[in-house]
């Protein structure tokens, strides 16, 4: 049996995808008070420029580079009637999958990657976000604590959806 | 059709200006542009730190043609049409890169980076009419730089780029001016679009008017993360016709600016670096150019599609008409060489940047859906016809007021009319208002 087939913590990897399912659907939810409690205090939230997936904060203009405090500005201003790309709010439906438990740090921490592909609708329009997460997650009893989120997207541009201001 | 008049409405002496909404909405008038506008004037295509090294490439789409915009194996900057000379195949199939040569995918021909044609594979096939000197890489007729900003131009007569530029050269050099070792784009682009016609993003990168109303979660934010709205940039500056269409908005800077005006959402540490590099300015330029270029927001137009905003950052923003009802955005971080990769100064640039702009910022995305929806507003027409840009017109300009928007479209009909540019605005566009007496 070669590596790529191997038998993994099926029960860790479980309990990571239960965490992402109801993260993912806090947001499809707009429950966004209840979404930030999934972060540590030093989080951050990343989303690279679409013609440079690997981009980094500290080299390249990114779309989104939130400190915590960055996140919890970006909630407020989404739960505002004011920020007007959302007000009335979009419907969202994420999907992810194909959840992987990449690494566990010595400091208990988890890196994990999973697939998105998360559609947006709103004025007549649906379009869809497709690419991948990477996290890491701090273990927190039975469930974790987001310390890190990265949403690459596929996609070449934002031509087809106009702009990002959704959290994908 | 004549566009002064019919559809762009004009009258100073009355503080009348309305602009036609089938200027947004007509194939017609999408054609007219794209053969009286973007054939004739100066287009931006890049800066020069895209394309630093002999070899450097990106391919970009420019007016609706797709370009390769590089520096040949010689270090002069190109601009190549990207499509094969031989049956019309697009050459580089890469965004960006180095290369000695392109080599057609699909019969490969084979050019250098000059243009020149080198390799037909099977040469011997072809005639003695058949001069491969014939088959080089077009390009536009015109490639000139400003301080290493390039455009392009289609017409062989219009005029060179620095005069075309006129008055707006003043106000790059208050941009470019803030480097020690000169500018670079940072890697990593916005692509962004609206379901809007492209002068309507014009018309928004360079409006004071909106920004209390569509940006007030920005502001909300601004005072959250311990800044005020600088009072003094409601009613400082304003507006000004700098020539053949080019126009600006220059106030005092309503909050943070990485270079140079320290305000807490940077930090405490940073602030010594911050005043010092405003002190530097100041030294460097005297106290009043110091300042200017310090502690000033500007918005910027270069007639007809390039947006330079040196606000919470510096933003290069080339808006491509793709339809009449859809814009594509194509925008970059321009930071000085000095502010290195991986440094405290590059990162408080590129953090402030995304505050505000971009779209996954915190005002951006406001400023599409207020476009997408005038839009959609243009299908009551011919029941709602004329859309109003005479705010000030008949004062001193002030920072919310239009003066700078009404030099967009008076060149806009101007050039539609085949009338090449018209007069440029001195201080105050109605006639009976005299500069004297408004200020008193």
């Amino acid at each position: 049996m070669t590596a790529v087939t191997a038998p993994r913590d099926t029960a860790l990897r479980s309990r990571i995808e239960d965490f992402l399912y109801a993260e993912a659907a806090l947001l499809d939810e707009w429950r966004l008070d209840d979404w930030l409690k999934l972060f540590t205090l030093d989080a951050r939230y990343e989303v690279p420029s679409t013609d440079r997936p690997d981009g980094r904060p500290a080299t390249a203009l990114m779309l989104v580079s939130d400190t915590r405090s960055m996140i919890d500005a970006r909630v407020k201003r989404l739960n505002s009637r004011k920020a007007y790309r959302e007000f009335p709010w979009s419907r969202t439906r994420r999907l992810v999958g194909n959840v992987r438990v990449l690494d566990a740090l010595p400091s208990g921490e988890l890196e994990v990657t999973a697939n998105f592909a998360v559609y947006r609708s709103r004025g007549g329009r649906t379009h869809c976000y497709a690419g991948r997460y990477a996290y890491r997650l701090v273990p927190d009893g039975e469930t974790f604590l987001i310390a890190f989120r990265r949403a690459e997207l596929d996609q070449e541009t934002l031509d087809e959806h106009g702009t990002l201001s959704i959290i994908l | 059709m004549a566009y002064r008049d019919e559809v762009v409405i004009d009258d100073r002496s009355r503080g009348i200006f309305r602009v036609h909404r089938s200027a947004m909405t007509s194939d017609q008038v999408f054609g007219d542009e794209r053969a009286r506008i973007f054939e004739h004037c100066w287009l931006y295509v890049g800066h020069e730190s895209e394309i630093a090294k002999p070899g450097d490439y990106v391919r970009r789409w420019i007016g609706g043609r797709p370009v390769i915009f590089l520096r040949d194996a010689a270090g002069t900057v190109r601009v190549h049409f990207n499509t094969c000379t031989h049956r019309g195949a697009t050459l580089c199939r890469e965004e960006s890169g180095n290369t000695r040569v392109f080599q057609c995918f699909y019969h490969a021909w084979t050019f250098d980076t000059s243009g020149r044609l080198v390799v037909t594979p099977g040469g011997d096939a072809y005639g003695p009419g058949f001069d491969k000197a014939d088959y080089g890489l077009r390009g536009p007729v015109r490639v000139e730089e400003y301080r290493g900003l390039y455009f392009l131009n289609h017409d062989e007569n219009a005029m060179d780029l620095r005069s075309y530029l006129a008055g707006a050269a003043e106000y790059l050099d208050l941009v470019l001016d803030q480097a020690d070792e000169g500018m670079r784009i940072v890697g990593g682009a916005h692509r962004y679009s609206a379901k809007a016609n492209w002068k309507l993003m014009i018309e928004n990168s360079i409006d004071g008017y909106h920004a209390p109303t569509v940006h007030a979660t920005y502001i909300d934010f601004v005072k959250d993360s311990g800044g005020g709205q600088n009072p003094a940039a409601l009613n400082s500056g304003g507006g000004l016709d700098l020539g053949n269409g080019h126009a600006v908005i220059e106030s005092q800077a309503a909050w943070a600016r990485p270079i140079a005006y320290w305000e807490p959402f940077f930090g405490d540490a940073a602030r010594p670096e911050i005043e010092a590099k405003r002190a530097a300015l100041i030294s460097r330029y005297g106290a009043e150019r110091g300042e200017r270029i310090a502690g000033n927001f500007r918005n910027i137009l270069i007639f007809p599609n390039l947006i330079i905003n040196d606000v919470a950052a510096i933003t290069v923003r080339r808006v491509e008409p793709v339809a009449p009802d859809r814009v594509a955005v194509e925008a970059w971080a321009l930071a000085p060489v000095e502010e290195a990769e991986g440094s405290p100064a590059l990162q408080r640039r590129l953090d402030s940047f995304l505050t505000f702009l971009g779209p996954g910022g915190f005002a951006s995305p406001d400023d599409v859906e207020a476009l997408e929806s005038c839009q959609q507003g243009f299908a009551a027409q011919p029941r709602v016809e004329w859309s109003d840009i005479s705010r000030g017109m008949t004062r001193v300009p002030q920072p919310a007021d239009e003066l700078q928007i009404r030099t967009f479209w008076r060149a806009w009909a101007s050039q539609l009319d085949g009338a090449g540019f018209p007069p440029q605005v001195a201080d105050v566009e109605a006639p009976q208002v005299t500069v004297q007496a408004v200020r008193s």
